[in-house]
């Protein structure tokens, strides 16, 4: 299957950001990012909402291209690639979308096993063992006739999981897996996230403003605020940081240099000014 | 839905679409004249042939025998050369046919009536029907009506 | 006024763009049509909904259409004694005009609108990302199955349309009114012309056909990814290929039946 072809080393990291620049709409996201991926490993990338952390999937998986700097997977440079190329190095790697983004139109079986008859020609029989196993790793095997609309939030998240390492990928992207789910959910997923990532030997990356669950299971840590990291490594240290920004976002404080007011002009002068218009 | 009464709908969707191109094109259309085969043609001259179109019946007795294939010009001796398919199955039409042009009901189609001769030879491909009469043109049958009422009225009167 | 004239310049070029957007858009989903081949029950799923969902209320409006001329074309017609010509006008009405225009017309805001809202909801709720990201081009799997069902049902349903519709207009001229049977279809068999009439009608059908289904795959595949985004993707594509048909019609009947 696609996801035994390794073209680069398998010494380095598997994905290494260097100097990304990235900006949309005129407004700057990434000021020059370095980011290092490890092999086998589950790297968390956290900061506070609109930071880009979904940005920096996309810019990963090549939905979108760098302004400067360049985005190494598996030593493959992903915007150099062409479209087939790309295509095939999609192929090993899973995307958890925020929403899960099943397909409305297909039973959960048939979702699992959607990447399966689109990109191997493989017997029904064996896709529909296949499928079972994948569903039997998130706990849904009992709900693989159901539709979507008739699942939970975290169990379509299971689902969508299912189908992301339906092709045995190397690497899953997780895009907010925690966002919005009760506590059971959160933890059911945080044991799926690790569980899978140590049995099937993936890599992972986690988006996430969850601080605790995040953290609870990653081997990695980066904190991206205003366009930059301001922190990383493993948990432990960065809750031992001295850095303003990172104790910040971690302990969650209302106030600090993520300021609390929106830029506004001087509080009083405004106050005292007449309507004059 | 199952995937087979989906694909059994759908083939019953194209299949009724179909019909329904068929039925148009064998009940409504002219599609089954069309096969009527090649005829053999013949010419007729009207000094007026009114509003005589290409594809316009030609009948004998009322029965439609062919066709109008052809309308022109003859720059020589004013008059227009009309062009006849006939069927082949009708192959004896005596030599000395005569040609009209009439019109469906009061504001109908044209068309052209051929009235059968006595001689013993038949018409073929490439003859001429030598005696004709031209459509009746309203305007001239009003004027021509006014005028003779206007005569009877100036000689009738002492 | 310099304001005004700004404005006027920018809706301008927003609508060119988006025009262009619109034709590379056709162009990449006609490069996909080729991998439908091999695939072919993609699109038999999606004539499913586009065209086997659309035939009640094609099969009723036309019935009705064809009764409606039936009956206008007597009160008309049986003023100057040539009431035997109602098949002629009922049939020449529905081949080349109302059958193709109302049946498009019909098919947008049936088919049409709902293709829009599927492709934009299936964006919103970034299931075409995530087919991109499981290396699965969403043109070819989504777009280009829903466009080509689309482009084979119109004519099928303009067919079955002018169809019924004669048969409608049989049903009240010789059933209710009393024209002569043989004289309705005798004289409609006289006029209508295979080529000029029935084949046209099916060319005009599958134009609109083509030009609904496009309009309904691009505005639901450049919808904003929200929900407000695709209620308006799917009035524009009501309105747009309503409009679009509209202006096609008269331009094709201007080529095709001119002599």
């Amino acid at each position: 299957m696609a996801g035994n072809t390794r073209s680069g080393d398998d010494s380095g990291p598997l994905v290494s950001i260097e100097g990304v620049h990235f900006a949309r709409g005129g407004k700057m996201i990434f000021a020059g990012i370095d980011i290092e991926i490890a092999r086998g490993q589950i790297t968390a990338i956290m900061g506070p909402s609109g930071t880009g952390k979904t940005t920096l999937l996309q810019l990963i998986a090549g939905q979108l291209r760098p302004d400067q700097g360049a985005i190494h997977v598996d030593g493959l440079e992903v915007h150099r690639l062409s479209r087939g190329r790309l295509f095939d190095l999609r192929k090993r790697i899973g995307v958890l979308f925020q929403s899960g983004a099943l397909f409305t139109d297909l039973t959960v079986f048939d979702n699992v096993a959607f990447p399966l008859r689109e990109h191997t020609r493989l017997p029904e029989r064996f896709i529909r063992d296949l499928v079972l196993m994948k569903l039997e790793a998130v706990g849904l095997r009992g709900a693989r006739d159901l539709m979507p609309q008739q699942l939970s939030g975290g169990m379509k998240r299971r689902v969508a999981l299912a189908r992301a390492i339906a092709l045995d990928p190397m690497m899953i992207l997780y895009d907010e897996p925690f966002t919005g789910q009760d506590p059971i959910t959160m933890g059911v997923l945080v044991q799926l996230i690790r569980r899978l990532n140590d049995a099937l030997g993936l890599t992972s990356v986690v988006v996430s403003h969850d601080v605790q669950e995040t953290l609870a299971i990653a081997d990695q840590a980066y904190v991206l605020s205003g366009g930059k990291v301001v922190g990383h490594g493993t948990p432990e240290s960065l809750g031992a940081s001295d850095s303003a920004w990172v104790t910040q976002f971690l302990r969650g404080l209302p106030d600090g240099p993520v300021p609390f007011n929106y830029p506004a002009a001087d509080y009083l002068d405004e106050l005292m000014m007449a309507p004059t218009k | 839905m199952q995937t087979r009464t989906l694909e059994i709908s759908v083939g019953v969707f194209v299949a009724l679409g179909l019909a329904a191109l068929l039925v148009l094109g064998m009940k409504v259309s002219n599609l089954s004249r069309l096969t009527e085969g090649d005829g053999y043609r013949i010419t007729a001259r009207f000094a007026n042939i009114g509003g005589l179109k290409v594809r316009a019946p030609v009948t004998m007795a009322g029965v439609r025998i062919g066709r109008v294939t052809d309308i022109r010009f003859d720059n020589d001796a004013y008059e227009a050369l009309v062009e006849l398919t006939i069927q082949n199955t009708y192959d004896r039409l005596p030599e000395d046919t005569s040609a009209s042009i009439y019109t469906a009901g009061l504001l109908g189609e044209q068309y052209v009536g051929l009235e059968p001769g006595a001689e013993e030879q038949f018409l073929t491909q490439g003859d001429e029907i030598r005696l004709t009469q031209s459509a009746l043109v309203l305007e001239r049958l009003v004027g021509q009506f006014l005028f003779n009422k206007a005569g009877e009225a100036s000689g009738g009167d002492p | 006024m310099i304001e005004i004239l700004q404005r006027l310049g920018q809706a301008a070029l927003r609508f060119f763009a988006r025009l262009g957007r619109g034709h590379l858009f056709l162009g990449y989903v006609l490069l996909g049509l080729p991998s439908l081949i091999p695939r072919f029950s993609l699109v038999v799923v999606q004539m499913w909904s586009v065209g086997v969902r659309s035939l009640l209320i094609i099969v009723v409006s036309g019935t009705f259409v064809g009764m409606v001329l039936g009956l206008q074309g007597y009160n008309t017609l049986v003023r100057f004694g040539a009431e035997e010509s109602l098949g002629v006008v009922v049939a020449l009405a529905l081949l080349r005009e109302l059958g193709p225009v109302i049946s498009a017309l019909l098919f947008a805001g049936r088919a049409g609108s709902a293709l829009t809202a599927e492709i934009g909801l299936m964006k919103a709720t970034e299931q075409l990302d995530g087919m991109e990201m499981m290396a699965v081009d969403p043109l070819k799997r989504v777009v280009a199955p829903r466009f080509l069902a689309g482009v084979f049902s119109t004519p099928l349903l303009a067919a079955l349309f002018s169809a019924v519709g004669v048969l409608g207009g049989f049903f009240v001229g010789v059933g209710l009114l009393g024209v002569d049977e043989g004289a309705f279809w005798s004289q409609m068999q006289a006029t209508v012309d295979l080529y000029e009439d029935i084949v046209n009608g099916v060319l005009k059908s599958l134009v609109f056909g083509v030009v609904v289904s496009w309009i309904a795959v691009f505005e639901g595949f450049d919808a904003a990814p929200t929900s407000e985004g695709v209620g308006s993707a799917t009035t524009r594509t009501v309105v747009h290929s309503s409009l679009a048909v509209l202006g096609l019609d008269f331009i094709l009947t201007a080529l095709m039946f001119h002599e």
